[in-house]
């Protein structure tokens, strides 16, 4: 199949493309893309876990923020607490704050799974538009909760004075925390590869595809769905967590709904369902944000334009319009 | 006691009624089907033959009545649960993963047998103990030959083979076939009657057809259906020798 050879080429070109730009940078001593590299990975990390969802599972959920910034809250307020020294909960039980990287990636994941599965649980009650609405509609309730919660800045956010470090790294260190996140998104892809290609992955495309079917050869369609729905969001969470650490700071923002809106459009430009497709979507995003942004604050004018050329023409987004139409076998 | 069970029927539909607004598209059907039997259903159009199938399959809630299977109440129980215990159907109009290959359609139906959908690490791709059942049904279908390509390349009567394919790889006691003939060529259909007649050793058929031929040649039992009632139910010969049925249906 040339096609797919073409597709496994240009995955592997983009996955080295990340890797090579801010490595080069680093040499030349540029540090600030070294963290705009950064950047992009967590951006597509996001994306990869959305992609689980929203390409693999067609669950088209307009509420991603909310584990993007569950993720990034649980990792804030743990290590909030450990630079102050205090405890996040005493009752009902006695819970420490924890600079340690692993306690917060740890917390990030099982936040964002815990939520993702009650919201989940509720939302894939209904398809389509509803679902669309009920996901944005859950977001929006955890982004004015974090906005009225005082003890941890309210709107103004959480500023965070450590980065947290693990198994001897030291992740205030530009190069280490690029790839480290770098890592952690090829990971993901890779879980996401597996999942897809198992037998778990074959009922998720098929709920995808055509329910009914699904449910006639004795596969009830809505366990599927829920456990895709908490991975995908486990994943968003996990990024939250990584951005937090990148811009020493959590905020309500993490959580607004045009962050959901954001992480649908990686996926989109990147193409749908295609496993490498959130970071050529998270890399043309920066590279819009950065160079146009430079000439003008208009910049999302010309990302709706590109948006707009996609949806309309290259439906399979920058990875369809380079190896063609996907394949399922 | 072991002859009595070996002839319970398979299932046995008491009293189901389900009504949309004013139509009653079943009004008081029972009706049983035996073991290793084909039991057709006719009728109509608009008679509620697949209201019915989708009554007996959990599609469809009845307003009343009961579905037992293999001598346990179901009325209860979803699409899945059923399709767990044995009970499979086929579409009237083809309902399959339009973008995986045959052979994927047919593996996903395997896969659902052995109870192992929440496995996320193993690839399918090259796993022999679900491609070599599913290619033998295939095989059985006639689409041997069409297994890796996706359904959109199928035409009409593939797609139907490639349903029946489907059912048949969930091993089920009880298939619902809803006119597994229709807009087969003479070729195709001549082929799916002979696959029909040849599973009666594994499973029982509940076969709504409109193919008369179809019917009078593979039927044991028929039983037919005019706006949601039962108005005759009996063997080929007694059917047609109705004069009841002649009026209602056959039309001479």
């Amino acid at each position: 199949m040339p096609e797919m050879r073409r597709e496994t080429l240009f995955n592997a070109a983009l996955a080295l493309l990340l890797l090579a730009l801010p490595l080069g940078a680093w040499l030349l001593g540029e540090s600030y893309y070294v963290s705009l590299g950064a950047r992009v990975a967590i951006l597509a990390l996001a994306g990869v876990g959305l992609n689980l969802a929203l390409g693999f599972g067609g669950m088209v959920s307009f509420g991603h923020a909310a584990f993007f910034g569950l993720g990034g809250y649980a990792a804030g307020v743990l290590s909030h607490h450990a630079f102050e020294g205090s405890a996040v909960l005493n009752w009902p039980v006695m819970l420490e704050g924890s600079d340690s990287t692993l306690v917060l990636w740890a917390a990030a994941l099982f936040l964002s799974g815990v939520v993702a599965a009650a919201i989940g649980a509720i939302s894939l009650r209904t398809s389509g538009v509803y679902f669309i609405m009920i996901t944005l509609a859950f977001a929006q309730m955890i982004f004015y909760m974090a906005v009225s919660l005082p003890t941890y800045g309210g709107e103004d956010g959480l500023p965070l004075y450590l980065r947290s470090g693990f198994a001897g790294l030291d992740l205030s260190d530009e190069l280490v925390f690029f790839l480290v996140c770098y890592g952690l998104l090829l990971l993901a892809i890779l879980l996401s590869f597996r999942l897809v290609g198992s037998r778990f992955g074959a009922a998720l495309e098929c709920a995808r595809q055509n329910e009914t079917r699904l449910g006639a050869v004795g596969i009830a369609p809505y366990p599927v769905k829920l456990t895709a729905f908490v991975l995908s969001a486990m994943i968003t969470g996990l990024a939250g967590a990584l951005f937090v650490e990148l811009n020493g700071f959590v905020s309500p923002a993490m959580l607004s709904w045009q962050v959901s809106g954001e992480i649908m459009i990686f996926v989109i430009l990147g193409g749908v369902g295609r496993l490498y497709g959130p970071i050529a979507g998270a890399i043309l995003f920066i590279v819009l944000e950065t160079v146009i942004g430079g000439y003008t604050e208009r910049w999302q004018l010309f990302l709706g334009v590109i948006l707009l050329m996609v949806v309309l023409f290259a439906r399979g987004g920058v990875i369809g319009l380079v190896a063609g139409k996907a394949r399922h076998d | 006691m072991t002859e009595a069970f070996a002839t319970e029927p398979l299932l046995v539909l008491e009293n189901l009624h389900k009504s949309f607004g004013a139509l009653r598209a079943t009004d008081d059907v029972s009706l049983s089907v035996e073991p290793g039997r084909i039991h057709a259903l006719i009728g109509p159009n608009g008679a509620g033959k697949s209201t019915l199938i989708g009554q007996i399959a959990g599609a469809l809630k009845p307003d009343a009545g009961k579905v037992r299977f293999l001598g346990r109440d179901v009325t209860g129980l979803s699409v899945p649960q059923r399709a767990r215990r044995g009970l499979a159907r086929t579409f009237q109009v083809s309902s399959l993963a339009m973008e995986f290959s045959a052979l994927r359609n047919v593996m996903l139906a395997v896969q659902a047998r052995g109870h192992s959908t929440f496995r996320f690490w193993r690839p399918v791709r090259n796993d022999r103990s679900l491609i070599d059942p599913a290619m033998a049904q295939l095989e059985r279908v006639g689409l041997g030959a069409r297994a890796d390509l996706p359904v959109t390349a199928l035409s009409h009567g593939e797609r139907r083979q490639l349903e029946l394919a489907v059912a048949l790889a969930m091993e089920p006691k009880l298939l619902l076939l809803d006119e597994p003939m229709a807009g087969l060529g003479g070729e195709d259909s001549r082929r799916m009657t002979e696959v029909l007649s040849a599973l009666r050793s594994e499973a029982a058929i509940l076969l709504v057809e409109h193919d008369m031929d179809a019917v009078f040649s593979l039927a044991d039992r028929i039983s037919v259906l005019v706006y949601g009632r039962v108005i005759a139910s009996g063997s080929v010969a007694d059917i047609r020798a109705s004069q009841d049925v002649r009026d209602a249906y056959l039309g001479d």
